[in-house]
């Protein structure tokens, strides 16, 4: 951040109280609220384990169709797609990358036991608190499971005390034997939860791979809308194992900007304080400064934070330099590209039942089109008349 | 002052303007515009890029046939500090590290912003048989108000460690050595440097310390045929010190490897010749940790070959990182040698 003066402060930075709602309790939700939690629920429920995102790829790109002026695949799966500045693609423009990735935390399955049951491994960071007892489905054909673990009679006290090593997982289709399983199911299969998604209240949703599904669905939103500027949405693959489809994603694109847009920590339960509970779920978006793969462009953030103030749009700092997401990729690309992340808090990310504020995510897609409207285009040529200097 | 009068009193006057720049990753403002000014007396063209790293091009002053080649020569600006992620409601200061600094370090120390504002880093009480995390860490800027604290200080600024560099005899002591005296070195070079064969290309790398994130687009703006990178490395000659070969005033250490580069060793036996036949002192540098700039530089586009001169430090990421002035003038000498010479190969 520079040092700006009177810079409008974070909601969370105030006493706690209760936010601005952009769909207060008892009137009827915008069409953009509305479509929104509709693009939640296509999305979330659909498997997309990290390499094996095809389904939401598909359903992305069915959605998508209509706003965009083309649209292509590339090797790793990344979709990227273009939505050309007034002026069309022979004078496209600055052009402004804006990132969420499709996949999601899972399982693969490694190996089979005698039994019947599948070994398996991680993929991503998976919390392993939340695994056992959990319901999933394996491979293309969608097998249902269940993930397993010794049971509780025959753990050690000291197993019983802490969440299982992912060792000591298993999944349960219900095969007879090794026989039986090996029929059903190949060792490299993916295994994804089986979750509802819900909704909770008046503005709050209940889903497995809200991250980053949220962001897919507020990129979807965004470009229903053309800009001063060109933008490439780019729905990523593979973000949760190191960031692999945003850097070559990236490298297609060839942006002057790029902005991610994710699904992060919303640890404001019971006992955390605030400076660790990252961000809170109904106080908007959350900018980040810094995370372990990047430090957000001064100048993109501080945009940010002007479309924030004038037109009243609440956000949150994230209140971590922990994590990681697709601009750690995205802004050493080719000679360098200044990058800012806005997330959505997340309750219980990583698991089958993450929650989100409906409310956040409206907030966000409020807050990006912002800025595509009214800041990209004067920062961009700012940095062009000082010779780009990003600092 | 220690022992006799002080030699390399230029030099050491030029590291310590650098040194004390507030210059923490990301925040490399203050550390660009002072190299920038020297610059302009030095370079054809100098500019910089969207992530703020500073450019500056000598075209060839005589044609080296086979032996000219485009030269990147790199010292990073920024250093290790923090960065401000939430102002409580009293004013105190939550942080996130930027860059390898260890919780215990940093209690007690004195910090300061870009822009100024100075602080103190305080603690959580003590959790019995815990190690200290960064999260138990707070700084106290002297308000008593969130109010006040945002009157100073935001959410995204960033501090580094604050010490004034002190002069210990023939040795210097302070903060941000790493990698203020690379720049130095590199400036010093160029200022000697009457002719070259090469097209040199000095870059001033924006966050190293992050994870060499400035170097990759730097090299791939610049595309060079040739890669060399002027950083600090650990002096293992204090007591007890883990078992390396490097130690303070033994000369400039031409680095073999360290985690993130093989130096080339075509390369490597180039600066190890050069070096021998000009009588300057120098040590190899086998590293089984760390990175340089070279670890980003020498895997961009096709590969560049690439070879590191480090300068012996001791106490690194402390606010006391202290540097012998005769390795770093070694430094300075083989630099200027290998940029006048062809290169073989």
């Amino acid at each position: 951040m520079t040092q700006a003066q009177a810079a409008p402060q974070p909601q969370a930075q105030r006493p706690l109280q209760p936010q601005p709602q952009p769909s207060p309790p008892g009137q009827a939700p915008s069409e953009r609220f509305s479509r929104l939690r509709e693009c939640l629920e296509l999305l979330c429920p659909l498997p997309g384990v990290s390499g094996f995102e095809g389904p939401v790829r598909e359903r992305v790109a069915q959605l998508i169709r209509p706003f965009v002026d083309r649209w292509e695949t590339d090797p790793l799966g990344n979709l990227l797609a273009w939505r050309y500045g007034p002026d069309g693609p022979q004078q496209p423009g600055p052009v402004v990358m804006l990132a969420a990735h499709m996949d999601e935390v899972g399982l693969v399955v490694s190996g089979f036991e005698g039994d019947g049951t599948l070994r398996v491994r991680p993929v991503g960071g998976l919390d392993p608190r939340v695994l056992v007892g959990k319901a999933v489905r394996v491979g293309a054909s969608r097998l249902a499971g269940v993930i397993g673990v010794r049971p509780i009679h025959l753990q050690k006290p000291e197993e019983r005390r802490r969440a299982p090593e992912p060792e000591a997982l298993v999944v349960d289709i219900g095969a007879a034997g090794r026989e039986q399983a090996e029929q059903a199911v190949q060792v490299g299969d993916p295994v994804v939860f089986e979750a509802p998604f819900l909704v909770l209240g008046e503005r709050r949703v209940l889903a497995k791979a809200l991250d980053d599904r949220v962001g897919c669905c507020v990129l979807v939103e965004l470009l229903r809308e053309r800009y001063p500027v060109t933008v490439v949405a780019a729905f990523t693959v593979q973000e949760e194992l190191g960031l692999r489809g945003a850097q070559v994603a990236a490298f297609r694109a060839d942006p002057h900007l790029g902005l991610v847009l994710e699904g992060t920590v919303g640890a404001d339960v019971a006992g955390v304080e605030p400076h660790h509970e990252v961000t809170r779920l109904g106080a908007g978006p959350a900018l980040s400064v810094l995370d372990q793969a990047s430090i957000a462009s001064p100048p993109l953030v501080a945009a940010l934070v002007r479309v924030a103030g004038r037109r009243g749009i609440p956000f949150q700092w994230r209140r971590t330099g922990a994590g990681g997401n697709d601009a750690g990729a995205i802004h050493v690309s080719r000679a360098g590209v200044p990058t800012a992340s806005v997330s959505v808090p997340c309750r219980y990310i990583h698991g089958p039942a993450a929650v989100c504020d409906l409310a956040d995510v409206e907030a966000a897609v409020e807050l990006v089109q912002g800025f595509l409207q009214e800041e990209a285009a004067p920062l961009l040529q700012r940095w062009r008349r000082h010779g780009s200097e990003g600092g | 002052m220690q022992g006799e009068a002080p030699a390399r009193d230029s030099l050491a006057e030029a590291i310590r303007r650098l040194a004390e720049l507030v210059g923490p990753s990301g925040r490399e403002e203050a550390v660009r515009e002072a190299i920038r000014e020297q610059l302009s007396e030095l370079a054809d063209r100098v500019w910089s890029d969207p992530l703020g790293n500073l450019f500056a091009r000598r075209e060839a002053s005589r044609q080296g046939g086979a032996g000219g080649r485009r030269v990147m020569v790199t010292a990073h600006m920024d250093e290790v500090g923090i960065m401000v992620t939430h102002i409580d409601e009293k004013g105190f200061l939550r942080f996130a590290p930027v860059g390898g600094l260890s919780p215990s370090l940093l209690v007690g120390q004195h910090v300061r912003f870009v822009g100024g504002v100075t602080g103190v880093v305080g603690r959580e009480p003590e959790e019995e048989g815990k190690d200290l995390r960064h999260g138990q860490l707070f700084v106290d800027i002297g308000v008593n108000s969130a109010e006040e604290a945002n009157r100073l200080v935001q959410v995204g600024d960033a501090a580094c460690l604050w010490r004034p560099v002190q002069r210990l005899g023939q040795r210097l002591s302070g903060k941000a050595m790493d990698d203020r005296v690379g720049c130095v070195v590199v400036l010093e070079a160029l200022r000697r440097l009457a002719e070259s064969p090469h097209e040199v290309v000095a870059v001033f790398t924006v966050q190293e310390e992050v994870g060499t994130r400035g170097a990759r687009p730097a090299a791939f703006q610049v595309a060079p045929e040739l890669a060399l990178a002027v950083d600090v490395t650990p002096a293992a000659d204090t007591p007890k010190a883990r078992p390396l070969p490097v130690a303070l005033g033994k000369g400039v250490a031409i680095k073999v490897k360290d985690n993130s580069v093989i130096s080339h060793p075509g390369v490597r036996r180039w600066m190890v010749e050069v070096a021998e036949r000009h009588g300057i002192p120098h040590q190899l540098e086998v590293l089984d940790f760390g990175g340089t700039d070279a670890g980003a530089i020498h895997t961009t586009r096709e590969g560049v070959p690439s070879g590191v001169l480090s300068i012996p430090t001791r106490y690194l990421h402390t606010p006391a990182e202290t540097v012998d002035l005769e390795d770093v003038e070694a430094a300075v000498k083989l630099l200027v040698r290998l940029l006048q010479e062809p290169a073989p190969f």
